[in-house]
């Protein structure tokens, strides 16, 4: 056990193999196989001619993995040629939009972004497909995986969703509406997509931990801002894009030390 | 005491007292989802149009809604829409029940006949009142007008604690709870739209029934209010919703899509009784997912036409039910070219005119608890086609005598198993009832060939020798 989970991706992939597998099975708007295929192969292509054309000494697919992964649980087209391109644009920005030694965007989030934007018309994100039950399992696995993986930056999850839970709370509490309804609003799986896999990628975020609670609440204010003042439906995927860019600013003011993959 | 009838995709004030006919399915019972509401949304970009049917078949002057609405809704915003236009369409969109007939085993080929399984949802609406001390109760009338047999008032309001006095003063009946839900629209900036019977007009305008409501307005919230109608319901309620967009599917952002059950070959004698098989097994499949999913009963792309509508909702109709994106009289640049549908024959009916217009039908049976959130709504790409439709299999009864025959007859029974097992299945109906039923209904288990014992010349020669 301890071997296979030492490299804490693993987890991550475990974590989110399988509740793809589950979708697969139990959902009905869950992505067809081949588009599982097109996403999670295109992705390690990608990975592994990137690494080669930037000269990496060890091929290593296993964070192009995880972003197919969640790629497939979220992102949605309405036509098969969409999905690879989605793919390839989440492991190359990896590579390619960087900043002192950082990429800038988390990958999978940067594609969600991107296809929402260039293809309004035949992209979208289904936040619903997770009934109440699944979710708890998945908040457990979840919160175990990000506090494996990223060590101490797993803390950036935490910051987040307290904060979500804040504005939301905070907003039925003034609309005086019942504690069932914000409740209600936390139980989505994208939530937690989004909280234990985007979020906390541990190299888009902030080096020191002051610099992740900044970047957190910022990402959790514009999100709230942009859901309930200006009813965007994908609204966390934009401010974390938005958010993302922030960075290399909070990590000038904040140092803290550089992350990397612990080695298997 | 006038009741309030909050209308369901918007709220039901008042406990349904009155009977409701609710849903017809084929030849269906009249009281089969008798809570049910029936919405018309037509959608896109933030242009709306809100459509509430109107099944009321109580005392007119009790009749009453109120809806909450984003914005304030001027006299030329509200149309009376007509009843026919949205049954048809709920006809079109519904659940359906489809007819298949065995060929003479020795020749295979296959016929298909339909019956649409029309299922009427319905809804309500309610009533308001007058004018009075709303000023001081710090409910402002922004508007007040009368539309068809329909006196219509848009109100804001500063407190709820005044809407919900005046709304008493004036002689409507809202259930327990109201106040901290009007309390929450009216801190979320939302307007409220009360309509009650105008008599005089009502009697002036010779209809027996109340029309339907439609409304129009532009704004970027895109959600179904539920919740006041959720506040005194005995039980779960029935909403049928039928979303009429440019680009795809609608569905919710905060709860589950599930698509119902559909394609399933089931035993023949549910043709009698298809009603109460519908509503078995959504109860069944409702139950299965604690009431807390919203039901896929149909989605399609108008732009392919439905090979299995032999009537479509033509494109002036859904024109009027708010698609405004679809051009007068047809034609133009919006309108696509139909593609056939794959796998699908084509029909034989004339051919109706393709639509740019995507129609969704959603059903949810909801309680307070399974649904605490308004449906948050949002428009996909996904134009996937999907109906719910039910598959009959009449076994060839005529003649047969050839070594296919004989393979025939012999799979009957495991096939009419299946059926009996699949029905079972979905609606939680005793299996050993359907067996019996099927029995009676046209598939003994023990069936046997039709042995065709003319000689041979009298078979080839049969249609000849009269």
């Amino acid at each position: 056990m301890m071997s296979v989970f030492s490299d804490p991706r693993h987890l991550q992939i475990a974590v989110l193999g399988s509740l793809l597998c589950f979708l697969i099975v139990q959902n009905d708007f869950a992505p067809d196989l081949e588009v599982v295929a097109l996403l999670i192969g295109t992705s390690l292509l990608t990975q592994y001619v990137c690494m080669k054309y930037v000269g990496m000494p060890v091929i290593d697919l296993r964070s192009g993995f995880i972003t197919s992964l969640s790629l497939c649980l979220l992102f949605k087209a309405a036509s098969l040629w969409i999905y690879p391109l989605a793919a390839i644009a989440a492991i190359s920005s990896k590579f390619f939009i960087r900043y002192e030694n950082k990429h800038l965007f988390n990958p999978a989030n940067f594609a969600i972004v991107a296809g929402l934007i260039v293809f309004p018309d035949l992209v979208w994100v289904s936040p619903g497909q997770w009934g109440s039950d699944v979710w708890l399992g998945f908040a457990l696995a979840g919160a175990a995986a990000v506090v494996l993986a990223s060590a101490r930056r797993g803390d950036i999850s935490l910051f987040f969703l307290v904060f979500w839970a804040a504005l939301i709370f905070g907003r039925a509490l003034w609309l005086g509406d019942p504690l069932s309804i914000p409740l209600h609003q936390f139980q989505s799986g994208a939530l937690l997509i989004f909280a234990f896999f985007m979020i906390s990628d541990p190299k888009t975020t902030p080096d020191s931990r002051v610099g992740r609670m900044i970047f957190a609440l910022m990402t959790a204010i514009l999100a709230f801002t942009l859901s309930f003042g200006f009813q965007v439906r994908e609204a966390l995927f934009y401010a974390l894009f938005a958010i993302c860019v922030l960075t290399p600013f909070l990590d000038r003011i904040f140092k803290g030390p550089v992350y990397k993959w612990r080695l298997t | 005491m006038r009741f309030l009838f909050v209308f369901a995709a918007v709220l039901f004030l008042t406990a349904p007292a009155h009977a409701f006919c609710g849903f017809y399915v084929a030849k269906a019972d009249a009281d089969l989802f008798n809570e049910a509401s029936k919405v018309v949304l037509a959608r896109h970009e933030e242009r709306t149009v809100i459509t509430m049917a109107n099944d009321y078949k109580g005392d007119v002057s009790e009749f009453a809604i109120v809806i909450p609405v984003p914005t304030t809704v001027k006299k030329s915003q509200v149309n009376i829409a007509s009843s026919k236009v949205i049954d048809h369409l709920d006809a079109y969109s519904a659940p359906r029940l489809v007819e298949y007939y065995d060929e003479n085993p020795c020749k295979m080929a296959a016929r298909e006949r339909f019956m649409a399984a029309p299922m009427a949802a319905m809804s309500d609406a309610v009533g308001v009142p007058g004018q009075a001390s709303a000023e001081a109760l710090g409910v402002t009338i922004e508007e007040s007008y009368t539309v068809g047999e329909y006196d219509i008032l848009i109100l804001s309001a500063e407190q709820s604690d005044g809407l919900l006095k005046w709304l008493n003063q004036e002689g409507y009946k809202l259930p327990k709870g109201a106040k901290s839900v009007l309390k929450s629209y009216i801190k979320q900036d939302m307007k409220f739209f009360v309509a009650k019977v105008n008599l005089k007009e009502f009697d002036k305008s010779g209809y027996t029934y109340l029309r339907p409501i439609s409304v129009a307005y532009e704004h970027e919230k895109f959600m179904l209010p539920i919740r006041l109608g959720t506040l005194n319901a005995k039980g779960p309620q029935d909403l049928i919703l039928m979303t009429i967009t440019k680009n795809g599917r609608v569905e919710p952002v905060n709860y589950r899509t599930v698509k119902i059950p559909t394609g399933e070959d089931i035993p023949l004698f549910v043709k009698d009784e298809f009603g109460e098989f519908y509503k078995a097994m959504f109860e069944q499949q409702a139950k299965e997912e604690d009431y807390e999913a919203v039901f896929l009963e149909y989605a399609w792309d108008m732009a392919w036409c439905d090979p299995c509508a032999a009537d479509p909702v033509p494109p002036e109709d859904l024109r009027r039910l708010g698609a405004w994106w679809i051009e007068d009289q047809g034609g133009g640049p919006d309108r696509p070219t139909p593609r056939p549908m794959p796998g699908v024959a084509p029909m034989i009916a004339p051919a109706p005119a393709p639509v740019n217009a995507f129609i969704t039908r959603m059903h949810v049976r909801y309680t307070g608890e399974s649904f605490p959130e308004d449906l948050i709504l949002q428009t996909t790409d996904d134009r996937e086609n999907f109906q719910g439709r039910y598959v009959l299999r009449h076994p060839w009864t005529g003649g047969a005598e050839c070594y296919a025959a004989s393979e025939y007859y012999k799979s009957l029974p495991e096939r009419f198993e299946r059926e009996a097992k699949t029905l079972a299945n979905l609606t939680g109906w005793d299996i050993g009832d359907i067996r019996k039923k099927m029995g009676s209904g046209g598939q003994p288990f023990d069936i046997k060939p039709v042995i065709d014992d003319r000689p041979w010349w009298e078979q080839i020669w049969q249609d000849d020798q009269q």
